[in-house]
């Protein structure tokens, strides 16, 4: 038996097992239905895929991740899940453990009526079962993404978000999706979907954090669809343990004079890999997609965005930038697409790279296809070192090799740092940023 | 306080100091002048320990000590500061939290307790009265945005905190306006105390009528070809320089006749 159909072999028995004791909506089984079969046609990508060449997700397949037992890391209690929590967000927790829904870690009290944060998994037969049926998996669905399939095959744990037309949820909502060491290593699937009707307003967190250095596998799907006029702010931060693996992708889709602000950080995994796509889908929709990701000895990031612009009158904005040491790769590709008919497209995309070693190594392409004359658009990327000049500057008043270093990696970052709007991120960042710098830098 | 002897450095394999001889004692201040190209910046950065400037002959005392041998970090904790002529932006880290950790890079080498930010505050407030510097640029980050007047000012700011034994001023003057240059060189002599010293390099006598020197030294082609007290300064401004290239290449005729 090959090596692919021995991978795909195990995902086919816990899939078996998954639809025989799974009692959803029909709706749903035929969802995961088609998905899994989607899956078992295009099995893992391969690095000679375009789009996959400089990532190998062959170790993803070979270690052989079961799908995590609802019952895993039941014994994590809220002391053990609140170093992960944002104070911004205490009083608007979704948490999930091995990608299931733990009502007992989570709290919702200050949701305003009408606004729902819920476990998806309930919320399929629940009150916005429509809203749901209608839009799940419509974005994800889309362009043959393995993992993707993957993840609605084994649709389970997640969360759903709703905001009615003319709603503004005050407070960010964190959506926590932790990992305990399980065994066998095992896979999970979160999923987040959320619909932001017209004029609403609403910011989420998105984060993944361990418990424990453990090897895992998160395989990650996030759909958000902006309505008219509505404002959604995302944060995602990525802080899986240094084994992890984790591929995610983020897909919104922007109506009306919509906007939709996605800021990134990528600390954790051994191998992770984010494909973003944002459809500016109607005229007026507004976005920015900005990210740091900070790397070091072993660990490999890849992140592959298309900026979608179908419709007239839009405006997208985006900046990563890429802290690399040791011996790390990272990847940026970057796709921004101005079709015929987007009159009037404004869109900037930048992604800048530091390199802190020399067996550090980055691939990056930003990528600008335009089929109309009347647009605004630029790009650009760059790989660097430390300025000598600057660190010159540093050493000059006195402060040690190290620590000027770090500064100027700090002040690298400082820029996208400074979009996450609430301080107990904030200062999450700077620490993980600054300890990092310092425990690696010669001395 | 500063002694060089017979000091030869190359930048890229060019030899630009061709033996530098140079004395400067504990509360003086001497101006180093000469046409550009003349070496006067690659003397300010080599006492600073710029990585580019190769140091093929000669020695430096600091002290007593052999100030080549340490890194631009240590020399700065022993107390020689460069004000840059072209200072150098620090995108992301504010000037304050950069002034506080130099200053207390310099606390701890001398085995003295930190300054917590509340009050390094006070300190940093009082200090920025000598040069007049306003409070916004202090949250700034590092002479990202300044205007030309505002970074020299910077400059002397850094230099009014950290207290150095040596100030070595490379150009200062470069740049400023009348007005600037005024509070520049007002903050320069509140500074000047019996026990530091200052060389200034500058190009124009202009900045020697706010700042009075003990010596002035004329730098041509990597040679100090002339010392004298702050009379030479007017001569240089009443003649120009070519009229030391003209008695250099003299001498330089007679010895090869």
């Amino acid at each position: 038996m090959s090596q692919a159909i021995k991978e795909q072999n195990i995902y086919a028995g816990a899939f078996r097992e998954l639809s025989a004791r799974d009692g959803g909506p029909s709706w749903v089984a035929r969802l995961r239905e088609g998905a899994f079969e989607r899956f078992e046609e295009t099995g893992f990508p391969t690095t000679d895929e375009e789009d996959w060449k400089y990532t190998n997700v062959a170790p993803i397949a070979r270690s052989e991740f079961q799908p995590a037992p609802p019952a895993a890391g039941a014994e994590l209690d809220l002391a053990g899940a609140e170093p992960f929590i944002y104070a911004e967000a205490r009083q608007s927790r979704l948490v999930f453990v091995n990608g299931c829904f733990r009502p007992d870690l989570s709290s919702l009290e200050s949701v305003p009526p009408g606004v729902v944060a819920a476990d998806l998994a309930a919320a399929l037969a629940g009150e916005h079962a429509g809203v749901i049926r209608e839009n799940l998996g419509r974005l994800s669905e889309q362009g043959g993404d393995a993992f993707a399939a993957l993840n609605t095959a084994f649709l389970g744990g997640g969360a759903f978000l709703y905001v009615p037309a003319g709603a503004e949820v005050e407070a960010p909502v964190q959506l926590l999706f932790l990992s305990a060491p399980t065994e066998p290593e095992s896979a999970a699937f979160p999923r987040v979907l959320v619909v932001a009707e017209r004029d609403s307003r609403l910011d989420i967190i998105e984060s993944y954090a361990a418990t424990e250095e453990a090897a895992y596998f998160t395989d990650a799907v996030v759909e958000v669809f902006v309505g008219a006029g509505a404002r959604v702010t995302h944060y995602k931060v990525q802080d899986e343990s240094g084994r992890a693996f984790h591929v995610a992708s983020t897909r919104a889709e922007l109506a009306r004079d919509s906007s939709y602000d996605l800021t990134t950080v990528t600390l954790g995994a051994r191998l992770s890999r984010h494909n973003i796509e944002v459809k500016l889908d109607s005229e007026g929709a507004a976005c920015r997609v900005d990210g740091l990701y900070i790397v070091g000895d072993g660990q490999h990031t890849d992140t592959h965005s298309l900026i979608d612009h179908q419709r007239p009158n839009c405006t997208s904005r985006q900046n990563y930038k890429g802290i690399l040491d040791g011996r790390s790769r990272a990847v940026f590709n970057g796709r921004v697409f101005v079709h015929e008919g987007a009159h009037r497209t404004d869109a900037e995309q930048s992604n800048k790279n530091l390199l802190l070693s020399s067996e550090a190594r980055v691939d990056t392409k930003p990528q600008l296809e335009i089929f109309n004359d009347d647009v605004k658009c630029s790009h650009g990327a760059t790989v660097g070192q430390l300025e000598e000049e600057e660190l010159f500057y540093l050493l000059s008043r006195g402060l040690h090799r190290d620590l000027a270093r770090n500064l100027l990696t700090y002040g690298f970052a400082e820029e996208i740092v400074e979009k996450f709007k609430f301080d107990s991120i904030r200062a999450q960042l700077d620490e993980a940023i600054l300890n990092r710098l310092r425990a690696r830098l010669e001395v | 306080m500063l002694e060089i002897r017979d000091l030869h450095a190359t930048v890229e394999g060019k030899e630009i100091l061709r033996g530098i001889n140079l004395t400067v004692n504990k509360g003086e201040i001497h101006a180093i002048m000469g046409p550009n190209g003349s070496g006067k910046s690659t003397l300010a950065k080599i006492l600073a320990g710029h990585p580019a400037y190769e140091v093929t002959k000669g020695e430096v005392l600091f002290e007593g000590r052999d100030l080549l041998e340490l890194a631009p970090d240590e020399r700065a904790r022993e107390g020689i500061f460069l004000a840059f002529q072209y200072p150098v932006e620090v995108p992301g880290v504010s000037n304050a939290q950069f002034l506080r950790l130099a200053y207390n890079e310099k606390r701890k080498h001398r085995g003295e307790e930190e300054l917590d930010p509340l009050e390094f505050k006070d300190l940093l407030a009082e200090r920025a009265k000598i040069v007049e510097m306003d409070a916004g640029l202090m949250s700034r980050s590092v002479n990202e945005g300044f205007s030309g007047g505002e970074k020299k000012r910077n400059e002397i700011l850094q230099m009014a905190v950290l207290e150095p034994k040596l100030a070595v001023l490379d150009e200062t003057d470069s740049g400023l306006d009348i007005d600037a240059l005024r509070v520049v060189a007002d903050g320069v002599n509140k500074l000047r105390t019996p026990d530091n010293a200052i060389v200034l390099v500058t190009h124009y006598q202009r900045l020697l009528n706010y700042i009075v020197p003990d010596r002035v030294h004329v730098l041509y082609r990597g040679r100090i070809v002339s010392s004298g007290g702050k009379e030479l300064a007017y001569e240089l401004e009443e003649k120009g320089y070519d009229w030391i290239k003209e008695a250099v290449s003299d001498q330089q005729s007679a010895i090869g006749a």
